[in-house]
């Protein structure tokens, strides 16, 4: 707990007993949750811990039935996701919610279009492919993602790791303030698994928090300064790399050993 | 690092050069699905025209684009709606109210021609608002919410009309307008088939040069994903289904100057001819692939049938036959092009 002794302060993000239940079923049943500027909060969990369900809470993809979320000690309610992402907070989810039929540009400013300036834009609404393209190319290589070189290429022509890529990059161009990552790694080989581990330590430098879900523990044990464990709908605990291994974590997290 | 790079940079190229001849093609489709349908048409053109060169005639040219103008009026709609996923088997039931309503009112209560003309472009708009409400907001699945307004909308346009037809002479000259001819170089065309033409331009930049448009494609793509994305997915299946309906209303009044009439009867079939149109213009049936260019492609293959083959002395069937075969070709070259995805 050394760590965020040192990070007091007002958190970036702040979940205070949020409840959520899918008809009878518990989703969430008071988890509190903070995340302090710079920092990589790592989120795991077994199977139906609520993982999925709290950060979806988080971003505005499902309303809380009950408990408040606040944005650097403000309180704030998100109906949409688009609310989340207006106030900063920008996820990359598992399914990477991605367009595949659409190029990369495209997608990249999906649900944000830029306009044209002047007439064209404002009264005949017309797309300012050119900029959007080359923010998108920018975006992508600040990443230090150099597999892509076509940035009007369909994203269904990409692997695995480069779709990846480009959700993280998306996220990284609007997010302001949280960068969410569900499974980033779930589906990726060794070598694009790296490339999206560089790519969050890349956002960390930046200043940007990021949480991060994952299965994968060396990697939440590489990139994570902090660990929330959840079980069961519940809160387990916050443990970090130093103060805890993986063995640890695992433990905690199946209930083989509590806090 | 490098060597990282360079290593998936080799295999990439590698993988360029295995690319045989069908991945190319498969890939120039996939990028650019009115590619096909214009082979095809270009193709039957040249063919009609070498059995009998009075297809390539003006006057043969010039039926076959008045002929198709009401059927690649409807295909915008319909191109739409299958564009977010869905199917609209409304398209006729909903044009023929918008021709049945306005017609009665301008006879029977006497409404100036133009107000009637409105009131059947309103009429279309609201029963595409309706289709759009069954389908986003009760979250009915298109084929079958449309099918119930199908019966719907043609059984008021009978009870409105008492299923008589209303003959252009008596009612308000503007309600045959489109019918007006309008002789452009050697091709004797009409107002109403300018007007089409008015609707694909319009269509056809809003779908790629707006975002509506590219949300429209996004939704048909994967609902879920606009979603996530911030996109009001319900508020684009209204809008769709509301914009397809005010084409509808404007392609009722093209139909009665085309008709010379305005009857119950007209288009019974629009709801198949538009379908067909859209799959031949290569729009896929999964939605978020295609667009209007293919369907006008894809109405103009089927009329150059009809007209072709009838000009070849052969039986009307076989026009049906090739029309069957061709719409399986198109869905099924949709299903071999879609395989792109990795």
């Amino acid at each position: 707990m050394t760590i965020t002794q040192a990070q007091k302060g007002t958190p970036v993000l702040a979940a205070h007993e949020l409840r959520k239940n899918f008809g009878r079923v518990v989703g969430l049943d008071g988890v509190n949750l903070e995340l302090y500027a710079g920092e990589v909060l790592a989120i795991i969990g077994d199977n139906g811990a609520g993982k999925s369900t709290l950060i979806k809470c988080l971003t505005g993809a499902l309303v809380p039935d009950s408990g408040t979320l606040a944005i650097d000690g403000e309180v704030v309610s998100f109906k949409r996701p688009q609310d989340a992402q207006e106030r900063g907070i920008e996820t990359v989810y598992q399914t990477l919610a991605m367009a595949p039929a659409l190029d990369i540009a495209s997608n990249m400013f999906l649900g944000r279009e830029l306009r044209q300036p002047g007439v064209l834009g404002s009264v005949f609404r017309r797309l300012d492919k050119k900029e959007m393209r080359r923010r998108s190319f920018e975006a992508v290589q600040k990443l230090g993602i150099q597999t892509i070189q076509n940035i009007t290429q369909p994203v269904e022509t990409l692997s695995g790791g480069q779709r990846q890529a480009v959700a993280v990059a998306r996220a990284a161009e609007f997010g302001s303030k949280v960068i969410v990552l569900d499974e980033p790694t779930a589906a990726l080989g060794v070598k694009e698994s790296r490339l999206v581990l560089d790519a969050i330590k890349a956002l960390k430098d930046r200043g940007l928090p990021v949480i991060l879900i994952s299965h994968n523990m060396p990697h939440v044990w590489e990139v994570a300064d902090r660990i929330h464990i959840q079980r069961l709908g519940g809160s387990a605990g916050v443990i970090t790399p130093q103060s805890h291994n993986m063995t640890d974590g695992v433990a905690i997290m199946t209930g083989a050993a509590t806090l | 690092m490098s060597l990282t790079t360079t290593n998936i940079r080799t295999v990439d190229g590698l993988a360029g050069q295995r690319q045989s001849a069908s991945r190319r093609v498969q890939h120039v489709l996939h990028t650019n699905p009115w590619v096909s349908p214009l082979v095809i048409l270009v193709l039957s053109i040249a063919i009609f025209t070498i059995i009998n060169p009075a297809f390539a005639q003006p006057r043969a040219i010039s039926l076959l684009i008045q002929q198709t103008a009401v059927i690649a009026a409807l295909g915008i709609g319909q191109t739409l709606v299958i564009l977010t996923a869905g199917i609209d088997l409304s398209v006729g039931a909903v044009s023929i109210l918008a021709t049945m309503l306005s017609a009665v009112l301008a006879q029977d209560a006497g409404l100036p021609g133009w107000v009637a003309i409105l009131v059947g472009v309103a009429t279309g708009t609201i029963g595409g608002l309706f289709n759009g409400f069954l389908v986003s907001k009760l979250k009915l699945p298109p084929f079958i919410g449309t099918l119930g307004t199908l019966s719907i909308f043609t059984a008021i346009s009978l009870l409105l009309s008492g299923g008589r037809s209303i003959q252009a002479t008596d009612l308000p000259a503007e309600m045959s307008a489109g019918g007006e001819r309008v002789p452009i170089g050697p091709l004797d065309l009409n107002v109403g088939v300018l007007v089409v033409i008015a609707m694909y331009i319009v269509v056809g930049y809003a779908l790629s040069q707006t975002g509506w448009g590219r949300h429209v494609y996004a939704v048909g793509d994967d609902a879920e994903a606009a979603r996530l994305s911030g996109i009001r997915v319900n508020r684009v299946l209204l809008s769709v289904y509301a914009v397809a309906g005010l084409i509808y209303g404007i392609a009722a009044w093209v139909l009665i100057g085309r008709a010379g009439a305005a009857t119950p009867n007209g288009i019974v079939d629009a709801n198949l001819a538009s379908i067909t149109a859209v799959v031949i213009g290569g729009t896929s049936l999964f939605g978020g692939r295609g667009g209007i260019i293919g369907t006008v492609l894809g109405a103009l293959i089927i009329q150059s049938f009809t007209i072709g083959l009838s000009l070849a002395g052969v039986d009307d069937q076989f026009r049906v036959l090739a029309v069957g075969f061709l719409v399986i070709f198109a869905v099924a070259a949709d299903q071999w092009i879609r395989k792109v995805r990795s």
